[in-house]
């Protein structure tokens, strides 16, 4: 019944700006209902990788494509803006919380909802009569939310402004708000970024329960290791937009490469600080 | 000069003083600068064409010192009734505020629904609570733009004139293009057969034809923010007023188009003949009947207006123009198409605005592009800045004082527009955000709770 193919297959993809090459030749699957992290040191073009997968940029060379459990085939680089998120079915969060601030926690997941429910409300003409169907539909959506909200702890917080939530709470607001776009790929984009230790274990816990009670492949950046080498199923480390490894937690911690770039030494001294260590 | 230290606690009115009269210096200093030609010295033609100046500095200096003064007691007025610090009223006086508050919408509308009756003798107050009415109409139908999708829209009374042109030359000459008749008889319309219905059919087609406009301005704007934004919809706004002007044939250009038909009871025209209104429900013919019904329809057609707004915004295409004015990136992250949001939003604005222009143009019988200036596009925008972006209520009061206001001062001439100015500085001092400045949630699970102006964001274009 599970779909053997990986979820997300890249394969030679090249981001360019201008003379600057950010993404070189970059390959590399991410398997179904799998967690797979992005890592690599500052710069490295791992957000780069995310707004190409997302639509945000348009790649200037490669193939991305994402296969849906009912093998439904979509080449992402050739599907742009929100056409990702509304056909192929990738949500993402970003960096910096991107929540709308002015709109309560409740209102944001519904927002996420948003192309379900406008087919429910035949593009609003049945919502302005309130037609039954669309108010069907439009509980369903707030049960979704609801349980969401549950999920992530902020159920008592729902109707308050998501501007007014602590900081670690938009972070998990934001990843709830992805799911609720129902993604057959969730993006993550350094989730526990400014999380402290508590925050950063209930954030793998949720992660966790997306994969395996949900069943969503996940693709994550992050720089919190402790939270990477726990939760991943498989890394791939990029440095200056070349893949320089790619694997198990464990085999990629020990590989001497990765080691060298982010200790910024070169390759041979790593390989000597390594074997000196051991 | 001796300035005294700054207090260490600073929220006393009487610390900062330094600052203050620093400040207040600084808007002199700026106000000299500025006035040193414009009110010091005075230029004139001589008889022969020659420059003639003389020296005004008593004047000047009278400014001056009147900014100066101004500067401090505004800043005095901020520090002891502003917006930060204020006195916290006890709990029962906020309750009993909130529930006014509540009141307050269903009370304006009774009193509206009454007005014609209150005033039915007073012609000149009937005729004001129609054009206050209008601009309530005005201001929601920008509102749908500016308030809740946020984009800046500063051309807004393009729409209106579209609106108002539209059911001018359609109830007038049919299809405006007379060659396309000959050549083409069996398509021809000619809307003077509809008689009295003439209004009630063309008011709907000059709302799709506003609308039509208003995504013909959307296309070439959906890429721009902000500033650049409000600059093209302004010169938008002007393109059709020049075109109106100059397009001689269709328009009749700065001589507008007279004998507008007049709107009749669904059918039933507002006459002193046999078959006129009054006759039909047998009273004697008063001209002021016609003035009731205007205010009637107008009321219904802001009304309207006002319920679809309330229902959109509560709509999954309401929610995603107000997720568009908060990130309009994260939008797109989530699957929204921004063109055809943004695009729907500008559609729907500007079909109430076409519809408001119908009925102005019915309402006057005379159109002409003096009508459409834009002032007019300032002031809707005004209106609704002015009442709180997004806020329906906000924007109804922001109306009645702005177009009341204006008549109420209609006895000071020339200095009319200073005190609208300092009236409207007050106010943003006082309410930066406008009148009603927070925003309601669309949908909650336990409590309706309001959400402070400081979090909603205004649209980055």
């Amino acid at each position: 019944m599970t779909n053997a193919a990986p979820i997300l297959a890249i394969d030679g993809l090249t981001m360019r700006f201008g003379g600057i090459v950010a993404i070189n030749e970059l390959s590399f699957t991410a398997q179904r209902r799998q967690i797979t992290a992005l890592i690599g040191p500052n710069g490295a073009g791992k957000t780069t990788v995310f707004n190409c997968i997302t639509g945000f940029y348009r790649p200037s060379g490669g193939t991305m494509t994402l296969v849906h459990d009912d093998d439904a085939t979509f080449r992402l680089d050739r599907l742009h803006d929100f056409r990702i998120c509304k056909y192929a079915k990738v949500a993402r969060t970003f960096q910096n919380i991107r929540l709308f601030p002015g709109m309560t926690a409740l209102e944001n997941l519904m927002v996420a909802q948003h192309n379900t429910l406008m087919r429910a409300s035949g593009f609003s003409l049945l919502g302005l009569l309130s037609a039954p169907s669309f108010r069907a539909a439009e509980r369903q959506a707030i049960d979704l939310a609801r349980e969401w909200l549950q999920r992530i702890g902020l159920l008592d917080r729902a109707d308050d402004a998501a501007g007014n939530l602590p900081y670690g709470d938009q972070r998990r607001l934001e990843s709830a708000r992805a799911m609720c776009a129902q993604p057959a790929l969730l993006c993550l984009d350094e989730p526990a970024a400014g999380l402290n230790a508590n925050e950063s274990a209930a954030l793998s816990d949720l992660l966790l329960s997306i994969r395996d009670d949900i069943g969503t492949s996940i693709l994550l950046i992050e720089h919190d290791m402790s939270v990477v080498m726990e939760i991943s199923d498989h890394i791939v480390v990029l440095d200056h937009g070349v893949k320089i490894a790619d694997g198990a937690p464990r085999a990629v911690r020990d590989d001497p490469k990765v080691v060298a770039a982010y200790l910024g030494a070169d390759e041979e001294d790593a390989a000597a600080v390594m074997e000196g260590g051991a | 000069m001796a300035v005294p230290a700054p207090h260490p606690a600073s929220t006393e009115p009487s610390a900062g003083l330094g600052f203050i009269l620093k400040k207040a210096v600084i808007s002199a200093l700026v106000a000299l600068v500025l006035f040193f030609l414009m009110i010091g010295i005075r230029t004139e033609a001589g008889p022969s064409g020659q420059l003639i100046y003389w020296t005004r500095f008593g004047e000047l200096a009278a400014i001056v010192g009147a900014v100066f003064v101004g500067s401090i007691v505004i800043e005095l007025l901020r520090r002891w009734i502003g917006p930060v610090g204020g006195v916290e009223l006890p709990a029962s006086v906020r309750g009993g505020f909130a529930v006014l508050g509540r009141l307050l919408a269903p009370a304006l509308l009774i009193f509206a629904l009454l007005v014609p009756v209150i005033f039915y003798k007073e012609r000149y107050l009937l005729d004001l609570a129609i054009l206050v009415m209008t601009y309530v109409m005005l201001g929601w139908g920008l509102n749908i733009v500016v308030g809740l999708a946020g984009l800046l829209d500063l051309g807004y009374v393009a729409f209106y004139a579209v609106g108002a042109y539209s059911y001018a030359l359609l109830a007038q000459s049919g299809l405006p293009f007379p060659h396309f008749i000959d050549t083409y008889p069996y398509v021809a319309l000619d809307f003077q057969q509809l008689g009295p219905w003439a209004f009630w059919v063309l008011l709907p087609v000059s709302g799709l034809l506003a609308a039509l406009w208003g995504v013909i301005l959307g296309f070439p704007v959906l890429r721009l923010r902000g500033d650049y934004l409000a600059i093209v919809t302004l010169a938008f706004g002007e393109i059709i007023r020049l075109v109106i002007l100059n397009w001689q044939d269709l328009t009749g250009g700065p001589n507008g188009i007279s004998g507008i038909p007049r709107p009749t009871v669904f059918g039933i025209p507002l006459t002193p003949g046999e078959h006129g209104f009054a006759a039909m429900i047998g009273v004697p013919f008063s001209p002021t009947h016609r003035l009731v019904f205007l205010f009637y329809l107008i009321l219904a057609l802001a009304l309207i207006t006002n319920w679809v707004t309330i229902r959109l915004r509560a709509l999954p295409i309401g929610r995603a123009w107000e997720a568009m004015r908060e990130d309009e990136v994260a939008c797109r992250a989530l699957g929204i198409n921004i063109t055809t949001t943004k695009l729907s939003a500008f559609a729907i604005g500007a079909m109430f605005g076409g519809f408001a222009g119908a009925f102005f143009a019915t309402r006057q019988g005379f159109i002409s592009p003096e009508s459409f200036s834009f002032q007019e596009s300032a002031l809707v925008l005004a209106i609704v800045v002015l009442g709180g972006m997004g806020s329906q209520l906000g924007v109804a009061l922001a109306a009645i004082a702005m177009i009341g206001g204006f008549e109420l001062f209609r006895g000071l001439d020339q200095f009319r527009m200073l005190v609208f100015g300092g009236v409207m500085v007050l106010l943003m001092i006082w309410r930066p955000r406008g009148l009603i400045g927070h925003r309601a949630p669309t949908v909650f699970l336990q409590k309706r709770t309001e959400i402070s102006a400081s979090l909603v964001k205004e649209g980055h274009g």
